[in-house]
């Protein structure tokens, strides 16, 4: 259902996410009308969910990011949604991840500096319920980071 | 970042869900007018805490069945140059992510590909290829959501 002017139209939004429609249309060499058209159709498809701002937390001041690799107690039924539901309440988490794999659940977590994660991770983090194991990966460098599809 | 105050931080709020949102419209929600609302998101962008923005894709919809997190680690650090590695993993259209971290792996990666069988093929002909991998441990994703952070965090009364 998707034909090649829409793929390149996604590609040309992920790569440059801040064009404004007309320049975007002017890019692919059609009106901005039919571009508006077309987005609305891909909206409408639920294929375009929206934009989002991207946010550097560095610059707010939360100088540490750690990924926090859990192992729920199983025996359990409840321990996913209990453990999710509670991991919500924790503003510095970011990102909440269930997986099918060695590791159940990926928090992402951020802080200040490394005492004020200390004060999260005792506090908040090791409270949380159902935890069997824990193990903390340190973010030192973002890579790559657009999330593109390769449409 | 010290003089940020409660409008600030409701801009961001309200731009990391919705940033197709005009300055008008969000100046409405806020009180301010829309000029007074474009300067502070000017500010922001400025400041360096709004980096951009970036469009929200349904993955499935568009044949991406599978989203797969991957842990690596180099075989022969010292020997391999990081930047050697990081040119040639970031080069791979289905690899979405790459975060260099500290602990049990060296490398974070996410990848994204149609089905499990196209997975393997990404797995087999281009992430283990790459120079230096050594072990590579893969967790598949089966759901995810992300928070406000701590901008949704009520603010004192003064």
């Amino acid at each position: 259902m998707l034909d090649d002017l829409d793929r390149r139209i996604l590609r040309h939004m992920q790569s440059e996410p801040e064009q404004s429609i007309p320049d975007l249309a002017d890019r692919l060499g059609m009106t901005p009308s039919r571009l508006t058209r077309r987005l609305e159709k891909l909206r409408e498809a639920g294929i375009l969910l929206g934009q989002r701002a991207v946010i550097d937390w560095r610059a707010l001041g939360y100088a540490v990011e750690v990924s926090l690799r859990v192992t729920l107690d199983k025996t359990n039924p409840r321990a996913f949604d209990e453990f999710i539901a509670q991991a919500r309440t924790i503003p510095e988490v970011l990102e909440i991840q269930t997986f099918l794999g060695q590791v159940d659940v990926r928090l992402s977590v951020i802080a200040r500096d490394m005492a004020h994660y200390q004060t999260i991770y005792r506090r908040a983090i090791l409270t949380l319920p159902h935890i069997a194991d824990i193990e903390a990966l340190m973010h030192v460098a973002r890579i790559k980071s657009n999330e593109s599809l390769p449409l | 970042m010290s003089d940020l105050d409660d409008i600030d931080f409701g801009l961001l709020r309200a731009l990391s869900q919705d940033a197709s949102q005009s300055a008008g419209a969000l100046g409405r929600e806020l009180g301010l007018s829309q000029p007074a609302c474009w300067r502070r998101i000017k500010r922001l962008q400025d400041l360096g805490i709004i980096t951009g923005r970036r469009i929200d894709l349904n993955p499935e919809k568009l044949g991406f069945g599978v989203t797969v997190f991957l842990g690596l680690k180099l075989a022969t650090k010292g020997r391999v140059s990081l930047e050697d590695f990081e040119r040639a993993v970031s080069a791979i259209p289905e690899v979405q992510t790459v975060e260099h971290v500290l602990g049990l792996y060296d490398y974070r990666l996410r990848v994204t590909a149609r089905d499990i069988a196209d997975f393997e093929r990404v797995l087999r002909r281009r992430i283990m290829l790459l120079p230096g991998v050594g072990s590579v441990d893969a967790n598949v994703l089966l759901s995810e959501e992300r928070r406000p952070g701590p901008l949704g965090v009520p603010q004192k009364i003064s």
